[in-house]
């Protein structure tokens, strides 16, 4: 067997991956509005806690399976206008919503009825894009368009580098989290 | 209002794991996606391809086919398509074996802040949808692609999406939820 898995084949290997991200949304207790809408206040760490473990957990491996031939990278490109406006709306609508695409899926399993409702939603924003598309290309998506470019490129600081410092940020983070949440969470508000 | 429940961080529901485990769990699946079927972790294009299929019986199929955006992106049951239906068993399997499924209209964050109405949550909850879409499809990504599976490979791209969604939500909740719970 040679990877990666193409075709057939990895087409449905994509229920069990699916399978187990849905899953882990699920037990990382992401799939509850309250838990996503309350990190946004700074009042429960959670969603911080499982994206920058993922980030440098994640990031490690696929830099070493990369380095061994084992991964390509796939890089989405940087057209900062684009990126920057959806990111910005995304923030707006996943605060108003309460969840990111991903954990609304996850949500409506669990039994949230408005989380099916903004899926609702997802498909008329989907639809609203796919009509404006022509126009964003042409308007939007060229402006500071800087390509598929990666961190260690623009910067000279080696991936090695970023990996140290996303590491150092992570353990100071979790390190100030765990110290203060503990006794008196309720006094912050 | 600090009742006991609702927004106390540290209440693990039955059933929760520590974000600690998920996170190095999460990162693990992306060495075996990216290592076995070089596909990394997404969730928003499939929701936009099958969009396509809910907006042809209003819109057309001519009107769908002639789209330039779903001719990029057409629905069909691809590995992106079955991944998403996949998220959605895996997370009814988990909440199945943990017995926490609860039906929920008006979750309780929400309610403390704009009272227990279906008719005010409800409209609230389709236009965050359609917002947070439309801004996904305009970033390329969301919070798996971008921010999971684009931040682990150091993209440019990726972190400005991660640091801009986490600032534009900060200012959001700050003005949603401004003022407490002054409406029960």
């Amino acid at each position: 067997m040679t990877l990666p898995i193409t075709g057939e084949t990895a087409r449905w290997l994509a229920i069990p991956f699916g399978m187990l991200f849905g899953a882990l949304l699920h037990r990382g207790g992401v799939a509850d509005y309250n838990v996503i809408v309350n990190q946004f206040r700074f009042r429960d760490f959670t969603v911080l806690k499982i994206m920058l473990t993922a980030i440098v957990v994640g990031g490690l491996g696929v830099w070493m399976l990369h380095g061994a031939g084992y991964a390509q990278y796939q890089i989405k490109p940087a057209n900062l206008l684009g990126v920057g406006l959806g990111a910005a709306l995304f923030g707006i609508g996943m605060v108003l919503y309460g969840y990111c695409p991903g954990t609304g899926v996850a949500a409506i399993a669990t039994g949230s009825l408005h989380a099916l409702v903004g899926f609702a939603g997802m498909l008329a924003g989907a639809v609203l894009y796919a009509l404006s598309y022509p126009w964003v290309e042409k308007h939007i998506q060229v402006v500071a368009a800087l390509g598929k470019v990666r961190l260690p490129e623009i910067t000279g600081i080696p991936e090695w580098g970023w990996f140290a410092i996303l590491s150092a940020i992570a353990a100071g983070v979790f390190w100030l989290l765990e110290r203060k949440t503990k006794p008196g969470a309720a006094a912050v508000s | 209002m600090n009742e006991n429940k609702e927004s106390a961080s540290d209440l693990q529901p039955r059933g929760r794991w520590s974000p600690y485990l998920v996170g190095a769990l999460l990162g693990i699946l992306s060495w075996l996606v990216f290592a076995v079927v070089n596909t990394p972790l997404g969730i928003s294009t499939p929701i936009s391809s099958a969009a396509s299929l809910c907006a042809a019986p209003i819109m057309g199929g001519e009107a769908i086919s002639a789209n330039a955006y779903w001719t990029k992106f057409p629905f069909k049951w691809d590995y992106h398509m079955l991944f998403l239906v996949g998220t959605f068993l895996g997370s009814l399997a988990s909440v199945l074996a943990s017995r926490n499924f609860q039906l929920e209209t008006v979750p309780a964050t929400w309610a403390e802040r704009f009272g227990g109405s279906k008719a005010v949550r409800l409209p609230a909850a389709f236009l965050g949808g359609t917002i947070i879409m439309f801004g996904a499809r305009m970033a390329g990504g969301c919070t798996s692609g971008h921010g999971i599976s684009g931040s682990l490979q150091l993209a440019l791209s990726s972190w400005v999406f991660f640091l801009t969604l986490f600032g534009f939500g900060v200012i959001a909740a700050f003005f949603l939820f401004r003022g407490g719970s002054s409406k029960t």
